[in-house]
């Protein structure tokens, strides 16, 4: 690893050379090289075995502030020569632009800890059909009803990226990451439903058990079984932990610097107001040792640091890159790519605290469609999940939409439940809010 | 041997030295007890785009997609390796690993043979140098005034252009060797107008397989550019949109987007084939009213969907799907259709050589009833007429969808009557398309913007409809 490292700090550090002979100002490079497993056993047979190896590299020129990017997936020298000539031919067209350029020497990271993100896999092909196997088997064996499957799929991958800006700034550092899934279908008289369980970690030893994972998936397919429609309704809505994670990757779209000076953001100038209800606090740790999105430096080379984007219910920070600072006149927050490791603080009440709270109203375990206009924060999504009366689930329930508005369901949440999903870069418990329209029968 | 067979082994081959023999050599390497198909899949892809936002030219970007996937299957085992670097031992290797999948010696020898494609659907071209770069950068601005002069309200214009360049060859051990040279390009134009402070977007955009010409020619790209602002200034104007079942009229075109998600994924091969789908072994049933017919068509010219041949060196078809609402066929690729004992139907798509085929859609759309749409909106007492749409999305095993409009009115009395906000749309496939109860006579495709999703892997799809009337749908809106 280190000598490819090697290799690839090399292939950037030529690359902006060759940028600054073509006459560019200044200049920046990314590669990254991936290698791994990915498979799926399906009914106790293996079904795929891929073997996956991906290279790519991006590059952005300016020529003052002029800008230019081109990208490749093939690194022959060849290719990597046409990838530098076009970028400085495309800054030759493009318009000057005051805000674009690197960020600021000064905010490069000048440290390089080990956030403990490489633990590389060492198993065989047949020792991961075996656990993909125990894992489908699980599921299947479950329950009489799980008729079918969709499969178990093992992934397992390891990289190396690389970044490097002719601010001198050269970071480099390797990753894992692996997983295992399960998806099976059930059938009772008419009905069949499909449903799927994963675990995920950078660390093989941490992922959850095959036959835990398989027998979630079966539950979670099982449990939808004849569901049902709703009538047309207010009601409160909790959002389970999982489809939660989605909200608050809605928000964080909303206070993302590229959104906001384009004006296209339900929250533009909402520094400093509130917009969630006062116990609801949002933080980043974007150097979390392990964290499935840590990193020392952003895309820009710009060092990562703690940040809360919001305060007592206070929006604190938008979620800034370099030109999206300077657009707006503010400072990057070292955001660029991203945010890394956010989360939502957590209320004591666990899912079944949760449904007893709510007490009657509307679980929510799947979303569709991509109903959120993050210009005006209407909200219209189709639903699936449960429906809950006395504080009890009482049925499933499917073909339904909820609809809202981002900002009034924001302000609408009344819990964050101590159910968090580990699984994502940005974790958070379920969602209760308020009220939202349910659209059914 | 074929044109595009020569430019496929000049663009990719050649320059890393590798000639048919290789081929022949490598396909060799992929035989054996117990193998029932193997393929090469070379690609060589150049990409291109422009964007302009805040009336300047803000990125321009390139990128380049070369190499090479090598698969071998083995009854429903599939064992998959790629490479991004075309060297000959690089390729063996990857072969090697692909065809660990199976144990048995290598025992035949493999000669291709070109196989010209039936048609050519449209040209061989590069597009990319078809307007010069100052061309390019003209056109972009003239979009981004033409949108401004609308309207004093239009505040933000983003336009992007977008052209492609791919090359691909498919070697197999069935003695296919095809190539097919698909040139794509595509305009989009996104507006966002102010009045007061309300604020709302509009977006419009095509494309095909053509130069990037097409957009100059009969004034497109200012059309997109005033049907973007159309939109955005019929959503300032939009009222809540109702919420709860009720009937629901869709607009001709991209509406289409229904049937590409409640019935087009359900007919796909592979989830046929593993029993997963809503639609399985249902051929033969009725699944529709009798007034729909749809089909999945890969051969009309030019479409951004269509395809000289699909990623397995199948000629494209016309495939019929639904027939006066019975349900005829199923999409397939080549393992599906040997696992199932049918024919392919062409349908073998894949993202890129680091992907694997899988039965996806070309152009999917429906065929032409005999009422005028006018007509159809006359028969709705209260209602919805929607007639643009955002994305949409199926659970093919339950046979739910979703589809979201963007651009909805009221239908009240049989009138059109006030803009309602966008709204997502869900229904049950089969289910809804029992209730599809008039079916208008005005036919129309998509403008040419279609990407559809499946298993993390995106291809260019077109879609199409009449005027459709659903007798029941609900609509998720927040006003009941």
């Amino acid at each position: 690893m280190d000598q490819r490292k090697g290799e690839l700090q090399q292939l950037v550090d030529d690359l902006l050379g060759e940028a600054k002979r073509l006459g560019a100002t200044a200049g920046e490079a990314a590669v990254s090289s991936n290698a791994g497993l990915s498979l799926t056993v399906r009914l106790g047979e293996t079904e795929t075995i891929e073997h996956t190896r991906d290279n790519g590299l991006g590059v952005t020129v300016y020529f003052d502030h002029r800008k230019g990017s081109a990208s490749t997936s093939d690194l022959s020298p060849h290719a990597i020569k046409e990838t530098v000539e076009a970028a400085c031919n495309f800054a030759r067209y493009t318009s000057e632009d005051a805000c674009s350029g690197l960020a600021d020497a000064e905010l490069m990271a000048s440290d390089n800890p080990d956030l403990d993100l490489y633990h590389p896999w060492q198993q065989s092909v047949e020792e991961a059909i075996e656990l993909a196997i125990r894992c489908e088997d699980a599921a299947r064996d479950f329950d009489p009803r799980i008729v079918n499957s969709e499969g178990a799929s093992l992934n397992s991958h390891n990289g190396l990226h690389v970044y490097g800006n002719s601010h001198g700034f050269m970071g480099g550092y390797p990753s894992s990451r692996h997983s295992l899934s399960c998806a099976v279908v059930g059938k009772q008289d008419e009905s069949m439903q499909r449903d799927y369980w994963y675990t995920l970690s950078r660390q093989s030893s941490r992922l959850d058990a095959p036959e835990d994972v398989g027998r979630v998936a079966a539950q979670r397919t099982l449990a939808r079984l004849n569901a049902r429609q709703l009538p047309t309704q207010q009601a409160p809505v909790l959002f389970q932990a999982d489809v939660a994670v989605g909200l608050l990757r809605s928000f964080i779209g909303a206070i993302r610097g590229s959104a906001l000076y384009r004006k296209a953001s339900f929250l533009l100038d909402h520094l400093g107001k509130p917009v969630f209800p006062d116990f609801v606090t949002i933080h980043e740790e974007p150097r979390l040792p392990m964290g499935l999105a840590s990193a020392a430096y952003d895309n820009e080379g710009v060092t990562t640091g703690p940040r809360d984007f919001v305060r007592q219910g206070m929006l604190e920070s938008y979620v800034l890159d370099s030109y999206a600072a300077r657009k707006l006149g503010m400072q990057t927050t070292g955001n660029a790519g991203g945010v890394r490791n956010l989360r939502i603080n957590s209320g004591e009440l666990d899912r079944e605290g949760l449904l007893g709270t709510m007490n009657r109203g509307l679980v929510v375990t799947e979303l569709m469609g991509q109903g959120v206009n993050m210009v005006t924060g209407d909200y219209s999504r189709g639903a699936a999940g449960f429906w809950v009366e006395g504080g009890e689930i009482q049925f499933p329930v499917e073909e339904i939409t909820i609809a809202g508005n981002m900002r009034d369901m924001l302000m609408g949440l009344q819990h964050v439940g101590s159910d968090v999903e580990t699984r994502s870069s940005v974790q958070t418990g379920s969602w209760l809010i308020d009220h939202m329209m349910i659209a059914g029968e | 041997m074929s044109d595009l067979i020569q430019i496929a082994q000049q663009t990719i081959l050649a320059p890393v030295g590798l000639a048919e023999q290789d081929l022949d050599r490598m396909l060799g390497e992929l035989t054996g007890s117990g193998i029932d198909a193997a393929d090469l899949y070379f690609q060589s892809s150049r990409l291109e785009s422009w964007v302009l936002e805040d009336g300047i030219i803000k990125e321009g970007a390139h990128n380049i997609e070369q190499g090479a996937g090598i698969r071998v299957i083995s009854g429903e085992k599939t064992g998959f390796a790629y490479s991004d670097e075309l060297q000959l031992p690089t390729l063996q290797e990857a072969a090697r690993t692909a065809r660990a999948i199976i144990r048995s010696g290598a025992d035949q020898s493999v000669r291709v043979a070109g196989t010209p494609m039936p048609r050519q659907l449209y040209a061989p071209i590069n597009p990319l140098p078809t307007l010069s770069e100052v061309e390019k950068v003209d056109l972009l601005r003239q979009v981004d005034q033409e949108a401004r002069k609308q309207d004093p309200r239009v505040k933000e214009v983003i336009v992007s252009l977008v052209g492609a360049h791919d090359v691909v060859l498919v070697a197999a051990i069935d003695g296919t060797l095809s190539a097919d040279v698909r040139p794509l390009v595509r305009l989009n134009v996104h507006v966002i107008a102010e009045q007061g402070s309300r604020r709302e977007q509009g977006s419009s955009g095509g494309g095909a397989r053509e130069s990037l010409d097409y957009f100059r020619d009969q004034d497109r790209a200012l059309d997109y550019a005033r049907e973007a602002v159309r939109q955005a200034l019929v959503n300032l104007e939009a009222v809540d949109a109702p919420a709860g079942s009720m009937p629901v009229v869709l607009g001709p075109g991209w509406p289409g987007v229904l049937l590409h998600e409640a019935v087009g994924h359900g007919l796909e091969g592979d989830f046929n084939r593993k029993g997963t789908s809503a639609f399985s072994g249902r051929i033969g049933e009725q699944v529709a009213a009798s007034c729909c017919t749809v089909v999945d068509d890969g051969t009309m010219p030019g479409r951004r969907g269509s395809l000289n041949m699909d990623d397995e060196g199948t000629p494209s078809q016309n495939t019929v799907l639904i027939e006066n609402g019975i349900l005829k066929g199923y999409m397939q690729d080549k393992h599906n259709a040997r696992l199932m004992k049918v024919d392919t139907t062409g349908n073998g798509r894949r993202e890129s050589y680091a992907h694997l085929p899988m039965p996806r859609m070309t152009n999917t759309y429906m065929l032409p009833g005999e009422y005028p749409p006018e007509e159809i909106i006359t028969t709705v007492e209260r209602g919805l007429y929607a007639v643009n749409f955002g994305g949409g999305q199926v659970d093919i095993t339950s046979g739910r969808f979703v589809f979201s409009a963007s651009e909805a009115y009221l239908i009240e009395k049989g009138k059109v009557t006030k803009p309602v906000k966008g709204a997502t749309l869900i229904g049950n496939g089969p289910e809804s398309m029992t209730r599809v109860s008039m079916v208008g006579n005005d036919l129309k495709l998509d403008a040419g913007v279609g990407v559809c999703g499946k298993e993390g892997q995106s291809v260019p799809v077109g879609v199409g409809q009449p005027t459709l009337k659903l007798d029941e749908l609900i609509v998720g809106g927040t006003e009941q």
